[in-house]
């Protein structure tokens, strides 16, 4: 009898899938646990893999198409079955093939979606287990490109998990790097315009061109515009002396392995700040507010496509060189979007910091289910009047953007006030 | 520019240096009365005397043993071996004491000889006289090794591998004796031992090839011309020194190697070739370097076999074809 493999869910946050690549084609024996495609999800390129036995009668996408979750991808069965009762079905209504019932179900899971985070991410987590997560374009898990395929690609901006390769075993030569054409690549969209195309380099025109949009842009599309639409929003500024956190972080880097940055600091307060405000660090779901008990710090990195949160588990319960070292590792991995699906879940927090492009104060969009997320602005050098006196002083702004269905603006500015006692005393954080 | 056969640039080389400086000598068997088993030393006995032309038994370690022993003492020998698959009997004295009487001495003693004669295979000749010893020699440190390909290059370099303070193997063919070529008439003409030469420019793929092999080179490269395969070919001449860079700037215009070496492929040096193109160039590489050599197997005899054994056009443009991605 014949199988349907339809689009896994494999991200908490996904809706559809981009077919990156197809490792088998028509006509091909295939068994359980071999990795037919991968598929290109908001967060990361993730591996589908066949759970049955049998010869692969059907592939529905092709490369760079979407497929809603759930939705048909392939069919397995025995050489020769008929399957057209089941391609009828999937031209027609969608998923008419399924009972009411189940199809009932599933709507109902998606708009359950929020309700049952907690246990979803459960669920996710454990698929993330069984699937490797990664980017290649070969069959163990490598990109085959000669070394100057790899350096031309980087050179030119092209990420070369898209580039197809026409050399033995799929290797990337310096052809397909030569041939590879923007937007070639199965949908990522990514691809930077080469600079060296340009005639002239200190007259270079920009070419109006369409980007297609990535999986990721859809999500950071889809899930800040409902936020912002959604939650009430409203902002707290205060203005932070940082001239004893900066003593203590360099006396702290004096005398320690690994580096800490400010960041860390901000991240390390806030977490001790949400223990003693729990409204902060809670989520609304219509009849109920879900205070948390536990405190977990996403992070938001910019990465070239986009920008992604990785968390900071129980941040409350770390040491700064914990949170250091960790913080550094999972910026990294969303870099190389090699970050896992329960490395980006379960925030109940959001540091937002763009101190390092010098950006002085700003307002950032609430990531949910959070009710509150933190901008943090550049150190900056500004007089300040000391026991009458005017002396150089170090300022830091940050501002609170709260969901206002939860978070009150007294209870906003206890906050703030708690993360500023303990910037401006950092030794109170040891207590 | 004046055409001459190999062998009378070689002679030329000898002639301008014996010419030059009268501390240098020729020794061998059948140099001097016989005027060379190849020719390359005609003429000589009746110009510089039996002091300085001497034909020597037929024992390698003895004669390659009292060429060292002249060195030492200030002399400048060149020493001709019949073909340098009989130079084995006197690797004692150019492995043990040659290469290594400056170290031992801390500097005090050089031993500036020229040990020359032809090398490698030389058609149906059988095993033992079939061998191509200049990546051996390169082995050891204290020793350079110069196997040309063209007239040219011969004279020049040989003039300097004479004048060089230190052992250098000189090392020739009996099939290219007869191959003529232009050879530049400059008075005193020198080329340095260690400097390779670019002698067909092409984009898409480096040979490297020396002795008789670049032969093949070149005419690999006209064949896959036709194909639009345009190929660089570098003659190091010089074997040690290479000239590496030389070597690694082509490669980093065509992006893809093919190493053709007339030796025995383990340990050899082609093999010694790729390492260093992979540690210095491995960024620019859209290929793995490929190399034809001889295969590990000792040189059959029988024409046919013989015919399989040897490199061949073939297996060059088979080789470029891997590079490029074009099979």
């Amino acid at each position: 009898m014949a199988i349907k493999i339809e689009m896994p869910k494999l991200s908490d946050t996904m809706e559809e899938g981009v077919i990156a690549k197809w490792n088998v084609k028509e006509g091909d024996k295939i068994s359980a646990g071999d990795i037919i495609a991968e598929v290109e999800t908001d967060k990361a390129t993730m591996d589908v893999e066949a759970f049955d036995d049998g010869t692969l009668l059907k592939i529905i996408p092709q490369e760079g198409d979407a497929v809603p979750l759930g939705g048909l991808i392939a069919v397995i069965g025995e050489e020769g079955e008929d399957i057209s009762d089941i391609l009828d079905g999937e031209g027609g209504s969608s998923e008419s093939s399924s009972s009411d019932d189940s199809e009932k179900e599933n709507s109902d899971k998606k708009e359950a979606k929020s309700e049952d985070k907690e246990e979803k991410s459960e669920e996710s987590k454990s698929e993330a287990k069984s699937e490797k997560n990664t980017e290649s374009s070969s069959d163990d898990g490598r990109v085959k490109a000669s070394p100057l395929a790899k350096k031309m690609a980087e050179d030119k901006g092209i990420d070369i998990s898209s580039v197809k390769g026409s050399g033995p075993e799929g290797r990337i030569v310096k052809k397909d790097i030569e041939d590879f054409k923007e937007g070639s690549s199965s949908g990522s969209g990514l691809s930077k315009p080469s600079s060296s195309t340009a005639a002239s380099k200190s007259f270079e025109s920009l070419e109006s061109k369409e980007v297609k949009v990535s999986q990721m842009r859809k999500v950071i599309a889809r899930r800040l515009s409902e936020s912002k639409f959604t939650n009430p929003h409203f902002y707290e500024t205060i203005d932070i002396d940082m001239k004893a956190a900066m003593a203590a972080r360099s006396s702290m880097n004096e005398a320690n392995d690994v580096k800490i940055s400010f960041n860390d600091i901000v991240v390390k307060a806030c977490a001790i700040a949400l223990t003693r405000h729990q409204a902060v660090n809670s989520s609304w779901h219509d009849d109920i507010i879900k205070e948390h008990g536990d405190v977990h710090v996403a992070v938001a990195v910019a990465i070239d496509e986009g920008l992604m949160t990785p968390v900071i588990t129980h941040a409350d319960k770390k040491g700064l060189s914990e949170i250091s070292s960790e913080t550094r590792e999972l910026a990294g991995l969303a870099r190389d979007r090699k970050l896992q699906p329960e490395q980006m879940e379960g925030s109940t927090f959001t540091i937002s910091n763009l101190g390092m492009f010098g950006i002085e104060e700003f307002t950032a969009i609430i990531n949910p289910p959070n009710a509150c997320i933190l901008a943090v602005g550049a150190i900056r050098d500004v007089p300040v009047v000391e026991d009458g006196a005017i002396v150089p002083g170090k300022r830091m702004k940050v501002t609170l953007s709260s969901d206002h269905r939860i978070v009150d603006g007294a209870k906003a500015a206890q906050f703030l006030n708690t993360v500023k006692n303990l910037l401006e005393n950092p030794l109170s954080m040891l207590l | 520019m004046a055409e001459l056969q190999f062998r009378e640039a070689i002679k030329a080389a000898i002639d301008e240096e014996m010419a030059k400086d009268e501390k240098v000598l020729v020794m061998g068997e059948e140099v001097a009365e016989y005027n060379g088993a190849y020719k390359t030393t005609e003429g000589l006995l009746d110009k510089y005397g039996y002091k300085r032309v001497i034909d020597t038994p037929i024992s390698e370690l003895g004669f390659a043993g009292i060429g060292v022993g002249a060195a030492m003492n200030g002399l400048r020998p060149i020493v001709e071996f019949m073909t340098f698959n009989f130079a084995v009997l006197a690797a004692d004295q150019i492995i043990n004491h040659a290469s290594k009487v400056k170290y031992m001495t801390g500097g005090q003693i050089n031993c500036p000889i020229v040990f020359r004669g032809p090398n490698a295979s030389a058609g149906q000749l059988g095993a033992t006289h079939s061998v191509a010893y200049d990546s051996m020699y390169a082995h050891f440190p204290g020793l350079k090794v110069i196997y040309t390909s063209e007239p040219d290059d011969a004279k020049g370099l040989l003039k300097s591998a004479i004048r060089d303070d230190n052992p250098v193997l000189f090392m020739e063919s009996e099939q290219m004796y007869g191959l003529k070529g232009e050879v530049s008439d400059e008075e005193d003409y020198i080329i340095p031992i260690g400097k390779g030469k670019i002698k067909r420019e092409g984009s898409d793929v480096t040979l490297v090839a020396h002795g008789k092999m670049y032969h093949l080179a070149v005419k690999a490269a006209e064949q896959l011309a036709k194909d639009g395969v345009e190929c660089e070919i570098i003659d190091p001449r010089t074997v040690k020194p290479l000239d590496l860079p030389m070597i690694i700037e082509s490669i980093k215009k065509t992006n893809r190697c093919v190493l053709l070496d007339e030796a025995h492929p383990f340990g050899g040096l082609a093999a010694e070739v790729g390492f260093l193109i992979q540690r210095e160039a491995f960024d620019y590489l859209d290929a793995p370097v490929q190399r034809v050599t001889l295969p590990d197997v000792c040189a059959p005899f029988a024409k046919n076999l013989f015919d399989l054994w040897y490199p061949s056009v073939k297996q060059v443009v088979d080789a470029v074809n891997q590079v490029t991605y074009r099979n």
